[in-house]
Formats: C-alpha cells, structure tokens, sequence
C-alpha cells in the first residue's frame, strides 16, 4: 500500500514540476522543451514499477522495468542476434529494394502520362490496403529465412514510397519549369536540377512512413514462419512461454531499432532538404 | 475518361502477368502430378527437373500450360481461381441462404469487421479527447505529444500477441483484445491529425472571437471543431485501414478460428493457396469499402458545412 501510495505522490509531483515548467518563464527555451517530454517519462516509469510492485501483479500480466531491464541485460547476445536477423537481414534490405524499386517506378510513371493515369489509382488503392496478409503466401515462396521477411517489406514500402514520389516530382511550378526551358536544360538536367530536389520532402515523407512498415512487416512475417532466431519469432515463442519480461524486452529492442531508423532518416532528410520551409526556424 | 481507360489498360496488364507468372511458378508440381498420372514429360523424373529453368521446362512440356491455371494446391492461383473461390464463398453462399454459415467469408468478414469497428470507435473517441486535451493545456502538450510521435515510428503491431495472452489471463477474451488492438493503432493517426485540425484556426480568427468575448467552449464548438473536420477525416482514413490491419493481426497469434486473419492462417497451415489469396481479397474489398464510406460521409459532411468542393 505504501508504494501505492508512493506513485501518487510521484505523479502529482511530476505533473507539479511539468506544470511549473511548462507555464514558467523558460517554456520556450531549448532545455525546457526537452526537459518536460523526459520527466513525463522517468514518472510513468517510476509509477509502473511502483504499482506492479505494490499491487503484485504477476509477472505473466505486466512485468515491472526493473524485470524487463534484468531480462534485456541477460539476454544481450540473444536479443543481438534476434536483431540481426529481423532487422538488418530483413527488413533493412527489403527496405533498400523496395524503396529504390518505388523510386525508379516513379521515375517512369513520371515519364508517361498515361502510366500515371493508369497506376496511379492503382497505387493509391493498394497502399491502403492490408497488405501484411501477403505474409503467408510470401513466407510459402521463399521459404523461411529472411528472404521472405525481405520480401514482404519490399511490398509493404513500395506503394507508400512510390505514390510520395510521383507526387512530389510534380510538384514543381510551370514557371519554374519553364525557366529550365528558357536555359535549354534538357529532360535530365532539369531532372537533376529542379524536380527532384523538389521533390525530396514527399519523398523523405514515404520512406519515413516506411520505415515503421518495415519492421512491421519483418516481424509479423515472422510469425507464420521462421528460422528459431528473429524477434518475431521470440515474441510469438516467449508469449507461449508466458514470459512476459522477454516480451517486452524485445518490444524495447524494436522500438529502438524504430526510432533510430527514423532519426536516422529524419536526420538524412534535415541535411538534404535544409532549404524546404519546414526545416527552417 | 481517359483515366478510365488507363486503368483498365493496367489492371488488364497486371492481370495478364498474373496469367503469364502462373506459368513458371506452378510447372513444377503440374509436371509432378502429371507424370504420377502416366503423361509423358520430358525430361524424366522430378529430380531430374529439380534444377532446370522454369521456362525452359514450359516449353518442352506445352500440354501442361492449361493445367498451370487449374491445379488444385498450386503456388501461384490463377485469377479466375480466386474469383471462383470468392464467388464460392459469397454469392453462392447467399444464394443457397447460408450467408452467415462457417464456411462463408461473409461471416469471417464480419467477425473481423466487428472488431476493426469497435477498436476504430475506442481509438478515435480517445485520439478526440486527447487532441481536445492538448491543444487546450500546454503542460499536456510538451510531455505527451512528443511520445506520441516518438510512438509511431514503433511496430506496435508486435504487442499484438502480448496483448491478446496477457488479456485472455485476467479472462477477456472474443471481441475485446483485437478490438484493443485496432484501437491502439488508429489511436495515434487521430491524435495527430486532429491536433494539427484543432490548431488550424490562424490567430486572426481566434483574436475575432475573443473580441466577441467568446468563451473557450464556445471557440471550441463554433471555431476550432469545424476548422479541424478536413483534418479528422484525413486521419480517419488512415485510422479505419489500420485498424483492419490491426483486427487481422490480431487473429494471427491466438489461432482463432474465425476471421479472415484466421483464413489467412489456416491456409498457409494446410496450404490452401486459394483460401489464402480469397482471404486476402476479401480483406482488400473490405478496406477499400471502409475507406471509401469515409470518403462519401466526408464529402456529405463537408459540403453541409460549406467547405467541401
């Protein structure tokens, strides 16, 4: 009951102190802005872990952090390997092919206005599809090891990507592209020149969007089919096991590999995309 | 029109390749079953054929050709299969009165339709207030709203058979835990889209009604509410077809027995292609038609409201 009552008291102070903040004269500042998001954080970590200890909830329904962090540390060269496999073999080089197959795609679409008329609508419709239930029938093409996952991935990030780009590589003004002509650029000058730096931020904005689906898609391929590594593979095994604090140690694995392949991506768009107005301040 | 024309031109071309992609991938077992049969094949033995192109063995054995878009198992189904499968399991099924009996899709849809809108309604409801919360207090904004967006680049997805062991454990079970599941995956889309919705107003039009002296409710209701509609129905969108998405995950790790994720599952089991790829289809029909009732009720709601082309 103390611990209980414990977590109250934390979580009134946190908000206290983020209301105090957040209301304060330094709001704006820097520091602040990522002092509030963290101190949110740190106490609903500290409340979870408070009240799973307190009220002793069992294990198979809510491991408290401090289990899960046992579990992620023992596990290190598991958890590694798991990481390789789904990430790096399968959804990384799914994502590559996927994502220059969309771009070239596009490329051509952009070419023909036919194509674009005719795919296009395609293209839009498929991307809002479920597409995760090609799953079974590409595990059963490929057979178990990451080309399947890899395959997967490809079609899960091939429609967002490709719909961005076609997009975006219409996006330039008539009077821009006629100062091209006016410079007698040809077709791939003014290419390279004007409409595909013009077109990165919708570009940048697919394979953003991508790259969840392609953990997503390593993952749940997994679970019809795997070698006996693989994150999926371990959550759907760990769950029969009924040993939550893997579960959710692996959960962490994969939400930061997610978020760092997102920063990764983000980071890669701020420093190509620095003139767009969204990246300005 | 001439739209039209393009897609069909496409779709005709896709199908085509579907057609000609039969062929190499299914030769193989039709040569298999063939030469059990007595038929002639050259060349002889499945060994033998292990490691010649695909093609090349077409070619020698043109009689097969027909039989690579009939075979009852194959890898690759052709498209009328799959269309004969479906109209198997739905119109016939209506015709003869049993839409609603185990072996109908109508029923697996339905049972994963149920779910995809109950999750749908949860995650909207709560992504609304959320929003609502946000925009209005700015401690909530700066400690949630970066999690929030942190939380999307995360696979929830692979929560999913935690979510669904750890609930069936306190005894929910049936509807509620895909149900969870869709609503923890539109949740997020809505959030964002209506936060950026209810931001939309610009400082003019807030500044005009404060000098109205308006309340903050009545700047919510007659102000931000209907400048954020364009916005909500946007994330809605996105919203309804992942919590199909969700509801179909759903069904995968439990072995449920009824639902299209289930279909899918119980045909890659037991390697009935065509149930996978009917399954499949049926789910694809089913968000395009989710999809597209947003799309009619959105345009039904933004020209009430004057905003709408």
């Amino acid at each position: 009951m103390l611990m209980v009552g414990l977590a109250a008291l934390i979580w009134c102070g946190g908000w206290w102190l983020n209301t105090r903040l957040a209301n304060g004269p330094q709001a704006d500042t820097r520091l602040v802005q990522l002092l509030v998001p963290v101190i949110f954080g740190v106490t609903l970590l500290l409340v979870w872990q408070l009240l799973v200890k307190g009220l002793q909830v069992p294990l198979v329904i809510l491991p408290a952090p401090s289990d899960i962090a046992v579990a992620f540390a023992g596990n290190l060269s598991k958890l590694r390997d798991d990481f390789l496999q789904t990430f790096v073999k399968g959804a990384l080089r799914g994502y590559v092919i996927g994502c220059s197959a969309a771009f070239l795609m596009a490329i051509v679409m952009d070419r023909s206005d036919f194509l674009r008329r005719g795919l296009l609508p395609v293209g839009n419709f498929v991307a809002a599809l479920p597409i995760v239930g090609t799953a079974p029938i590409l595990v059963m093409w490929f057979g178990f090891d990451w080309h399947s996952k890899a395959a997967v991935v490809v079609v899960m990030v091939f429609f967002p990507v490709l719909v961005n780009t076609v997009a975006g590589l219409r996006e330039t003004s008539a009077m821009q592209r006629d100062l091209m002509q006016t410079y007698a650029a040809s077709y791939w000058q003014s290419f390279f020149k004007l409409r595909l730096p013009a077109a990165l931020p919708f570009v940048f904005n697919g394979l953003k969007i991508s790259t969840t689906l392609a953990l997503v898609g390593a993952i749940v391929a997994e679970f019809f089919g795997s070698p006996t590594v693989g994150m999926g593979f371990r959550i759907s095994t760990s769950v029969g096991k009924l040993s939550l604090d893997m579960v959710w140690a692996e959960i962490v694995v994969a939400a930061l590999a997610g978020s760092m392949f997102y920063g990764t991506v983000a980071m890669v768009e701020k420093s190509l995309t620095f003139w767009h107005p969204s990246q300005r301040r | 029109m001439k739209t039209i024309v393009a897609v069909l031109t496409v779709l005709t071309v896709i199908i085509g390749f579907w057609y000609a992609a039969c062929l190499p991938m299914n030769i193989k077992g039709v040569l298999t079953e063939a030469e059990r049969a007595g038929v002639e094949v050259v060349p002889v033995g499945a060994k033998e054929r292990r490691d010649m192109g695909e093609m090349g063995l077409v070619l020698n054995n043109s009689f097969a050709i027909q039989a690579t878009w009939s075979q009852d198992r194959p890898r690759l189904p052709a498209p009328h299969q799959v269309a004969v499968e479906l109209w198997k399991t739905t119109g016939a099924m209506v015709l003869k009165g049993k839409t609603m009996s185990k072996r109908s899709l109508f029923y697996h849809a339905w049972v994963t339709l149920s779910a995809t809108l109950l999750g749908f309604a949860i995650g909207t409801g709560l992504g609304i207030l959320l929003a609502v919360g946000i925009v209005h207090s700015k401690v909530m904004d700066m400690s949630v709203m970066p999690w929030a967006i942190v939380s999307q680049t995360i696979p929830i997805i692979a929560l999913a058979p935690m979510i669904i062991v750890v609930l069936y454990s306190v005894g929910v079970q049936g509807i509620l835990p895909k149900a969870i599941i869709s609503a923890y995956l539109s949740f997020f889309p809505v959030v964002v889209g209506m936060v950026k919705g209810l931001r939309s107003p610009d400082s003019m039009q807030l500044d005009l009604l404060r000098t109205y002296s308006a309340s903050l409710s009545q700047g919510f209701w007659k102000l931000r509410l209907p400048a954020s509609m364009p916005y909500l129905f946007t994330s809605l969108k996105i919203g309804i077809a992942a919590s199909l998405v969700g509801a179909i995950v759903g069904e995968l790790p439990t072995g449920a027995v009824a639902g299209l994720g289930a279909r899918l599952l119980g045909g890659s089991y037991y390697g009935q292609t065509v149930q996978i790829w009917s399954a499949l289809f049926a789910a694809a029909i089913l968000a395009a038609c989710l999809v597209a009732l947003l799309g009619v009720i959105e345009r039904i709601v933004l020209k009430r409201m004057g905003i709408g082309a």
